[in-house]
């Protein structure tokens, strides 16, 4: 059987190509690692092995006929269950979305499989999006496959998990204030958050409207460059979808980063919470940029020191009002022998709603009540502007930051689950960027010098900046030789 | 600020969500201690400084008004917890009591 953990997205659609192995064959050896796997590691809340034989028959007919095939034709993908795609269930890892059918598809899930991708399943996440975990699913947590007792992240720890256990080759997830890039960081993979705006979120249940943005996983940054390429530009669907040239994020990825100016964030590598071995291997990452020619300094980011608590008014404020279309009317569970319309919602959300989906909702709500709204929401989005500047005036002198991408490696399951700010400052590095709309990327650098566990540089850009990161990523990938396989893995590999 | 259990509940009322005592008291805990740490947002000066509603310079977009197709009608019945073949159905809102 072909050992996928060893082929990228292009290598798979080269040799499908090339007649070295067929397209079914290739989903054979994605569902036969999740059979083997997916039971300790629990990425998945839903396989679709018919949807991904589906797809692979239409390419195996492609390469008979001898079409040119796509760019990722047969290559296994696994979306975050709050995408939908037509025959599947897409429940936010939610309760009250528990058997929720999907009637229309995602536009980044419908581009991905117009380039050829073989849907082999739906992601596990934290509910609705609410975490940094994936303990907060409605239908038990994801392991991490570099160690079964640790969380492998989240919100989209389903997705990392996913492509880290060799199950699926490429993955989206969603990122609101770091869901793609913190679990890209504790699983070594490699996670990109597309500036906002690049990606339509059409079809993508929505968390906080302002800063919710779509993107891959991957092993390798090519691999989510070739994705972006495929599921970026303009979406009549969604508004906020930019329309911009298309781009191929491919073509400069390996012009190397010499004379590249590059940023290292002091004042968040110094951030209190930041373990050593992360804090080490961030300022190894710089030497390693100065040493491939890139010309590093130093900036710092005063105003995000108020990112966190900016993003804990902005984001569930926009939560709190997205979610109230989860009223047991339309969709969804809807509670049993309601005594009036108004018990119904408040009963139906009440017991549909897990725990942190229940403290979003209502900290959003208050922070948007009469009374509290100035103090709160008006003072956050102000806060906003401020750490917009700090970003513009750093990209001034910078064409890329570095920062880590998450304070510690994985954590254990359960250590964090009872104390909501511990979990919430996961993301410091990651929020900053989502409230300023920018891109970037979670690249692995390396493993902890005391826990052994994968640790993630982000690599930041501006607006639109895409290209710069995952050049820059790709420069440092190369010169890192980093191995994203965990132990688990490489027992089944033999 | 700390919040009461009271506002508590005025809170939940507002969202929609019908709270059990004991979500009521713990949920009062979690909100005062993230609060705690969010009200540093309130000790910042930000006299003169514009909100950011939307990190890009976007403006409003329309489209042509054109009738297009929507959602079929099965399809969008299609999760309902309760619905006829044409309409999702709900508890009475008006009206209630004998022959009414």
């Amino acid at each position: 059987m072909i050992d996928l953990s060893r082929l990228t997205a292009t290598q798979i659609r080269d040799g499908i190509a090339d007649k070295l192995f067929t397209a079914r064959e290739v989903a054979e050896a994605a569902l036969g690692r999740i059979e083997a796997l997916d039971g300790q590691v629990h990425a998945f809340n839903q396989v679709t092995a018919e949807l991904a034989y589906a797809a692979a028959e239409r390419i195996d007919d492609a390469v008979a006929s001898g079409v040119v095939l796509p760019v990722l034709a047969g290559v296994p993908v696994a979306l975050k269950d709050n995408m939908n795609l037509v025959g599947t269930r897409t429940t936010c890892s939610a309760a009250i979305l528990e058997g929720h059918e999907s009637v229309y598809d995602c536009t980044a899930v419908h581009r991905l499989l117009e380039a050829g991708a073989l849907p082999v399943g739906k992601c596990n996440m934290d509910e609705f999006a609410f975490g940094s975990s994936t303990e907060n699913s409605a239908f038990g947590p994801t392991r991490n496959p570099w160690d079964l007792d640790r969380v492998p992240g989240g919100s989209s720890g389903g997705s990392a998990a996913a492509v880290a256990a060799g199950m699926a080759t490429l993955t989206l997830g969603s990122d609101t204030g770091g869901s793609i890039r913190q679990p890209g960081a504790l699983t070594g993979t490699v996670a990109l958050k597309p500036t906002y705006g690049r990606v339509s979120r059409y079809g993508c249940v929505a968390f906080a409207s302002s800063l919710d943005q779509i993107g891959p996983f991957a092993k390798t940054v090519e691999e989510c460059a070739v994705a972006l390429g495929a599921i970026s530009g303009k979406d009549p669907m969604d508004a906020t979808s930019v329309d911009r040239p298309a781009e191929d994020f491919t073509a400069a990825l390996h012009e190397g980063v010499r004379g590249l100016r590059v940023g290292v964030v002091t004042d968040l590598l110094e951030a209190e919470g930041c373990s050593a071995e992360v804090r080490d291997s961030i300022s190894a990452a710089a030497e390693v940029f100065a040493s491939l020619g890139a010309e590093v300094g130093e900036v710092e980011l005063p105003s995000t020191a108020h990112g966190l608590s900016a993003y804990y008014v902005i984001g569930p404020a926009e939560a709190s009002s997205n979610l109230a279309r989860f009223d047991g009317i339309r969709y969804g569970r809807r509670a049993e022998e309601a005594e009036d319309v108004l018990d119904l919602y408040m009963r139906s959300r009440a017991e549909g709603f897990g725990p942190e989906t229940i403290r979003r909702v209502m900290l959003g709500t208050y922070a948007l009540s009469a009374g509290y709204y100035d103090a709160y929401y008006g003072q956050a989005q102000k806060a906003r502007t401020l750490i917009k500047r700090d970003f513009e005036t750093a990209f001034s002198r910078f064409d890329v930051l570095l920062t880590p991408t998450a304070p510690t490696t994985a954590f254990r399951i359960g250590e964090k689950s009872s104390d909501p700010l511990s979990m919430y400052l996961s993301d410091i590095y990651t929020i900053p960027v989502n409230l300023a709309g920018n891109c970037a990327i979670s690249v692995p650098s390396g493993l902890g010098a005391e826990t052994g566990l994968p640790i993630g540089l982000q690599i930041i850009g501006t607006h639109f900046a895409e290209a710069v990161v995952l050049r820059a990523a790709a420069a440092f990938e190369a010169a890192v030789g980093f191995d994203p396989t965990p132990p688990l893995v490489r027992e089944v590999q033999g | 600020m700390a919040i009461s259990e009271e506002q508590v509940r005025h809170v939940a009322l507002l969202a929609r969500l019908k709270l059990t005592d004991e979500q009521v008291a713990s949920l009062g805990e979690d909100l005062n201690s993230i609060l705690g740490h969010i009200d540093t947002i309130q000790q910042l000066d930000l006299e003169g400084v514009e909100p950011t509603a939307h990190a890009l310079d976007v403006v409003n977009e329309t489209r042509a008004d054109e009738v297009r197709p929507g959602l079929p009608r099965e399809l969008a019945l299609r999760n309902a917890p309760e619905a006829t073949p044409d309409a999702f159905v709900i508890p009475r809102i008006v009206g209630g009591g004998d022959g009414a």
